[in-house]
């Protein structure tokens, strides 16, 4: 019992429960962005390792880490104008559509890779974003370190999750978006184009995908692997509806599951006798159980991936 | 007269091969009330969607006060002061009522809502026209008649000086039609100008100034009210007189259906009380009631939907447990739903599969787990011939229909097989007269081979003319039945509001 105790005093498990949920808190506002405006967005995680890979590419090739971010973000959003074309413009199963991203925004990210790394050696490497301590609160006892010296990255994460719960629930903007992801027929009767409100919502959604891939290769670690991303996108969608749709829920639904996630890769070298996949497993299971007590009560966006087609009942 | 705020000019709209609007004009002037009447399917929809820019017209122009609109934006169309309030309402049951009025009236790129202050002319609205709501509440919480009014309130939000409504009424209580009709004569004292579309002609005889009569798309009259009748109204629509059939005498069968002290309780709340009715083979038996005093779950019991707390149901003198769906369908009980949009079919389907999905493993439709189409078209060829569905073809999305044609599919779809129990929800609802009329005569037709047919409706009218019994609901009571020819409209009317009470039950008596 003490070891867990141990761990969770531990100043190190909270700087990493940051850390780890950074791209998920991209990711899933990210995703909540376009399910607001009723599309389901599955193209994150091929979208997330495209990010990765330009985000790294960019800096490697002379680029300084903003500008990396940056272009990892517009790479996002390009991936979010592919998207909405098939799904707002065509109307198509915005599940296929999504996945075909996933797959198209994969592979491709795997060839640009193999085309600057042709070998299978290790990737070149980066300087990556170094820690911010935030003066006055850094100093704190054991909250300074552990929440007050991160990567900038982390703090604009934290910093968009709140800006996109005020555009969401105080702005003409986001009531657009909503009134969108609910009912796009009464969105076109007071004047919104919901296929204007559908395109902007994937395309700024998509990017913020980007970011969060960028994320993992420019301040988590310093280098690209093709398979780096490992379903952190998946995560991101399953997060969404434990958020109820909510930014602020899903900026604690990401620090939840990161906050498993760490404590379970100290414990996997704190316990000794047990597989170390039953660890690896926790936040999984946990996810799911989060998502089966939350998701009840839940309201979907009621036009969630219904295509809205111009002049049809 | 003043010149007119709104003139329609040789307005024409074609779908495929379908002309839902064909050369259409008319002007509307300060403060009027035009009434806009035709059979399902005539176009009325197609026009007033031009009108408001949600269509986009083959031919013709709009002018409001003068200046063309722009055709196919609904935004000029508002910032004109036009306002719709749609047949199928247009609002967003997740968001609050404040927010679906909201939606679209500022500029979108500013970086506050004016929460306070849009509250605050709404509730000015409300209080100056009589139509109170709870600015806060969530949407989805509201009745069918409160939802009615935020989409209103939403047109006046915009300074609609041009009101159009679809069918207004055909989702209300008398008592609440009643009211919107007081509403919207003190708002044409007011100034503003209305169109409403409707095919009850009491309605339109006592409220509209104007009514313009359509008829497969094309505009066939125009009256003041005080020049016609309702006779000629019903026979401008329809092209032909039409009469309403009328109940032979006939001697019922055997006890088809029977429920002994049923009750339902939904979440905790008692919908059916200890109900207690039996239905027999060749009759037709009327529920009459104000809509919402447990026709719902009344329904939805006998159809397989919902089980029931206590009570007995007997299906031809056996017992039966909760019959499922499939137990109903397998049964020979027909169902025709009271919301045909979301129980009665599937808009994004085809018109075949609409026809055959209740039965789809039926071996009939179906062979080896594969579908057969063809049969599957064929029989959906049947009921449009037979039962006159205009607008569509097998192979059309079911969506596009009128309301009356995917009333006489659904219908169709039932009586095809000559069910044995027909359990009909407000089967007329938001027809027109000479559909109104063949469904009763559709019904009547059931009776006459032996079906047993439980009707659930408010009109007292129908039930008068089609019902052999009549038992009344209300608070999810059901009073003990009367002899048709024992009711008039006076009884009826006293039994809805639940008179017969008071004397079988004295302790219930206020
Ligand atoms: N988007 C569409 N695509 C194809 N056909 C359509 C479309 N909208 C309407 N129609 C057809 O145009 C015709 C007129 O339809 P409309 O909805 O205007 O009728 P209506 O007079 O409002 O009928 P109801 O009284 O049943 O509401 C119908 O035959 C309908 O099937
Ligand atoms: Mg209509």
């Amino acid at each position: 019992m003490t070891v867990l105790f141990d761990i969770i005093a531990s100043v190190g498990l909270w700087g990493a429960v940051l850390r780890i949920a950074t791209p998920l808190i991209f990711g899933t506002l990210g995703a909540l962005l376009c399910e607001r405006a009723g599309v389901l967005n599955l193209g994150i995680e091929g979208i997330m390792t495209f990010g990765a890979m330009i985000g790294w590419l960019s800096v490697y090739h002379g680029a300084d880490l903003w500008t990396g971010l940056l272009i990892a973000a517009i790479a996002g959003g390009v991936f979010g104008l592919l998207h909405s074309g098939l799904t707002v413009t065509l109307g198509l199963s915005q599940h296929v559509a999504g996945l075909g991203v996933t797959l198209f925004a994969s592979s491709f990210s795997y060839y640009v890779f193999r085309l600057i790394v042709p070998t299978a050696g290790t990737p070149p490497t980066i300087v990556p974003f170094q820690p911010i301590a935030i003066p006055g609160l850094s100093t704190l006892p054991f909250i300074g370190p552990a929440f007050f010296t991160q990567t900038a990255p982390t703090y604009l994460a934290i910093l968009i999750a709140l800006t996109l719960a005020y555009i969401l629930f105080r702005t003409p903007l986001g009531l657009a978006i909503r009134m969108t992801g609910e009912n796009p027929h009464a969105a076109e009767a007071q004047g919104v184009n919901p296929m204007k409100v559908r395109y902007g919502a994937v395309i700024a959604g998509s990017a913020l995908m980007g970011m969060g891939g960028a994320f993992l290769t420019l301040s988590a670690f310093n280098s690209f692997f093709p398979t780096m991303v490992q379903g952190r996108g998946w995560i991101c969608i399953a997060l969404v509806v434990f958020a109820s749709w909510r930014p602020g829920r899903a900026l604690f639904g990401a620090l939840l599951f990161a906050f498993f996630d760490a404590f379970q890769l100290r414990l996997q070298t704190a316990v000794d006798g047990v597989p170390y996949q039953i660890f690896l497993m926790t936040p999984y299971v946990l996810s799911i159980v989060a998502l089966a007590v939350m998701a009840r009560r839940a309201r979907v966006p009621q036009a969630l991936m219904q295509p809205y087609r111009r002049g049809e009942r | 007269m003043t010149s007119p705020v709104l003139e329609i000019e040789g307005v024409s709209k074609r779908f495929g091969a379908n002309l839902a609007n064909d050369d259409i004009s008319l002007t509307l002037a300060k403060g009027e009330i035009v009434a806009l009447l035709g059979e399902n399917g005539a176009g009325k929809t197609t026009l007033m969607s031009i009108l408001f820019g949600h269509y986009m017209q083959d031919a013709g122009r709009i002018l409001i006060d003068g200046a063309e609109l722009p055709p196919g934006k609904p935004r000029a169309a508002i910032r004109a002061g036009v306002g719709m309030v749609h047949q199928h309402f247009s609002l967003a049951p997740n968001l609050s009522v404040l927010e679906n009025v909201m939606t679209g009236t500022e500029k979108l790129w500013s970086w506050r809502s004016g929460t306070s202050a849009a509250r605050k002319k709404l509730l000015a609205i409300s209080e100056r026209f009589g139509l109170k709501v709870d600015p806060g509440a969530r949407l989805g919480d509201l009745s069918v008649g409160e939802q009615q009014r935020v989409e209103i309130l939403k047109a006046l939000y915009n300074d609609a000086r041009i009101l159009i409504l679809d069918e207004p009424t055909a989702v209300l209580t008398n008592i609440e039609a009643e009211k919107l009709f007081a509403t919207l004569k003190q708002m044409a004292r007011q100034g503003l100008s209305l169109i409403f579309i409707s095919h009850k002609l009491d309605e339109v005889m006592a409220a509209a100034d104007r009514i313009v009569v359509l008829r497969g798309g094309k505009m066939v009259a125009k009256r003041t009210a005080s020049e016609t009748s309702k006779a000629e109204l019903a026979e401008l629509m329809v092209g032909r007189r039409v009469t309403r059939p009328v109940r032979e005498p006939s001697t019922p069968g055997a006890v088809a259906l029977e429920a002994a002290e049923v009750t339902v309780k939904i979440d905790g709340v008692e919908r059916l009380k200890s109900i207690s009715f039996h239905l027999r083979e060749g009759e037709i038996l009327g529920i009459i009631g104000v809509s919402g005093n447990g026709q719902a779950a009344l329904a939805h019991l006998l159809s397989g939907t919902l089980s029931r707390t206590s009570g007995d149901l007997l299906l031809f003198g056996e017992a039966i447990g909760n019959p499922g769906v499939a137990d109903v369908v397998g049964a020979g009980i027909g169902r025709i739903p009271e919301d045909r949009n979301e129980e009665g079919v599937i808009g994004e389907m085809a018109i075949w599969e609409n026809a055959v999905l209740e039965r789809i493993s039926a071996s009939a439709f179906s062979q080896h787990g594969l579908v057969n189409r063809k049969a599957g078209m064929a029989f959906a060829k049947q009921i449009i011939d037979q039962f006159d569905v205009r607008g569509g073809s097998p192979a059309s999305r079911t969506r596009l229909l009128s309301g009356g044609n995917m009333q006489k599919l659904i219908l169709g779809r039932n009586l095809h097989r000559r069910p044995r129990i027909l359990i009909a929800a407000q089967p007329a609802r938001g027809l027109d007269e000479g559909a109104v009329a063949a469904v009763h005569a559709r019904l009547l037709e059931a009776r006459r081979q032996g079906t047993a047919v439980l009707l659930i409706s408010e009109d007292l009218d129908e039930v008068i003319a089609l019902a052999d019994r009549v038992q009344a609901i209300v608070g999810g009571r059901l009073s003990p039945p009367v002899e048709a020819e024992a009711a008039n409209a006076r009884k009826l009317g006293l039994m809805m509001a639940g008179e017969w009470q008071e004397t079988r039950e004295p302790d219930h008596a206020l």
